[in-house]
């Protein structure tokens, strides 16, 4: 089926680094999984095996359906404007005026009509990233990984831009993995968060919050799903370093 | 206000600087500090200028050395491009080909004169390959080390986009590359419009560089100062010319970070 991916006992070694170790992950269909843990173990490189930019060393992993990636900053092409970055999620479709018509519509839905012709340079970074986000959703695609994709920005920024992932998720339902450091952007967004162990990566524990999206920060769901998540990491108490 | 102000200086103060290097060349001239036959009065200069004006003989020499600094230029990027893109993606181009290409790279263009000559001859030809050495070899490696440096993420992202090899060249590769390629266009264009002057000098029967031996030879420093001031505009012209790429919008990225 496509937008479902499944990692079976995948693991990845870069010369002498063992990075992740036998990890198992399977998401279904129009899921949000985010993916949390300490930095450096290999949270991105379970993003690149997904998207394909990476092979396992051992394992498998499949993935069904056109995938996307959402990066941390810098993901747009800075020589290309705003139109023609959108378009490059919309190559494949052959008649001019459908592709137009639909650069419009994602204009539309991330709301920066007036900036068609602007460069990234000369955007905000919630605006670049709103880019990106329209550009991955572009065309279709049926997986969305994103890669910390609000980690540059301020925090009001960061929570305005987990709203406006909500809202077009559900314009635009994907399969979705979110890579951060951000426990609450993940308890806020995801209907499950995957806590990774130090590397070599492991899953160590899973959280499930079934409280439907869109959430609020202060949800019940979501504040209890952050101190259960920090009192996994053993944050809480304070013995085990900060995920940063 | 404060722009019309900030206009009027940027004309006003170079031209005092001007007006105060023309004095002191006047006062030089008038105590004789050199003789007068080494050392020429500015309205001697004004004279000769009409003087190689009229006669057309300036705009000729111009012409020459102008076809001839272009088309080497020309030629150096053309190639240039093409192999430092070649050796900044392939490793083992660059294994192979990187110490030469700094060993030619640093070779004074101009010790190739004499063979420039034999094979040459006087002409054209001879200051072209020239002009060819100074520029295609730091094309070559500013090229290659930009391309060295192009962000991994911009391919991630042509592949996840599904372009395929010709399209990562010319969608991501050369964009990315382009400020950084500009910028040695910029520093090379001089150092060619030097080479050329100094070519024709040795190697020329023609252009602004044989127009200066010819003023010395025949003991005319009035017109030696002509042509040195229309070398030196025309060099400043060029660098005006390739400043313009730097406005195309899709490079300006690569100058405001």
């Amino acid at each position: 089926m496509t937008g479902c991916l499944e990692l079976t006992n995948v693991s990845v070694s870069f010369e002498a680094v063992e990075v992740i170790r036998e990890l198992s992950l399977a998401i279904v269909q129009g899921e949000f999984v985010a993916v949390v843990g300490p930095s450096g173990c290999g949270k991105t490189t379970l993003l690149n095996l997904v998207a394909g930019f990476e092979r396992p060393s051992s394992g498998s992993v499949e993935c069904h359906g056109q995938v996307r990636m959402v990066y941390q900053e810098d993901g747009l092409f800075p020589w290309a404007t705003v139109t023609e970055n959108i378009a490059l999620g919309l190559r494949h479709i052959g008649d001019r005026r459908e592709r137009k018509r639909q650069i419009g519509d994602l204009l539309r839905l991330i709301r920066i009509e007036g900036f068609e012709h602007h460069y990234p340079r000369q955007l905000s970074g919630g605006m670049r990233q709103l880019v990106e986000l329209a550009r991955a959703l572009a065309g279709g695609s049926d997986v969305l990984l994103m890669d910390e994709p609000f980690s540059a920005l301020d925090y009001l920024t960061r929570l305005r831009m987990r709203n406006e992932l909500a809202r077009l998720l559900s314009e635009m339902p994907r399969t979705a993995v979110l890579v951060t450091h951000d426990i609450e952007e993940a308890a806020q967004l995801a209907d499950r968060v995957v806590v990774l162990t130090q590397r070599p990566a492991r899953i160590r524990h899973e959280f499930t919050i079934s409280t439907p999206r869109p959430r609020e920060p202060t949800d019940f769901a979501v504040v209890d799903a952050v101190r259960r998540i920090l009192a996994e990491l053993d944050v809480e108490s304070g013995t085990e370093a900060s995920t940063k | 206000m404060k722009e019309n102000t900030n206009t009027a200086r940027a004309l006003l103060l170079p031209a005092l600087v001007a007006a105060i290097f023309i004095a002191l060349w006047t006062a030089i001239w008038r105590a004789g500090v050199f003789h007068q036959s080494a050392f020429p009065s500015p309205l001697a200069v004004v004279r000769g200028f009409g003087l190689e004006v009229a006669t057309g003989r300036l705009l000729n020499d111009s012409v020459t050395s102008l076809f001839r600094v272009t088309c080497g230029f020309l030629l150096a990027v053309a190639l240039g491009i093409p192999a430092g893109v070649w050796m900044g993606q392939k490793l083992s181009a660059r294994l192979a080909f990187l110490p030469m290409t700094n060993f030619f790279r640093n070779l004074s263009p101009l010790a190739w004169m004499p063979f420039a000559i034999l094979w040459f001859g006087v002409g054209d030809a001879a200051a072209m390959f020239l002009i060819f050495l100074s520029v295609f070899f730091p094309v070559v490696l500013a090229t290659m080390a930009a391309v060295g440096t192009i962000p991994l993420v911009y391919f991630h992202v042509a592949q996840n986009y599904g372009l395929r090899r010709f399209e990562k060249l010319t969608r991501v590769t050369l964009p990315a590359i382009m400020p950084q390629v500009i910028t040695t266009l910029r520093v090379t264009a001089g150092v060619a419009w030097l080479v050329d002057v100094a070519a024709e000098m040795i190697a020329g029967r023609d252009g602004l560089g044989f127009a200066v031996m010819d003023a010395r030879n025949g003991l005319r420093t009035d017109l030696l100062v002509v042509e040195m001031i229309v070398i030196g505009i025309i060099g400043v012209l060029i660098d005006r010319l390739l400043v313009q790429l730097t406005n195309v919008p899709s490079v300006r990225w690569g100058y405001e970070r």
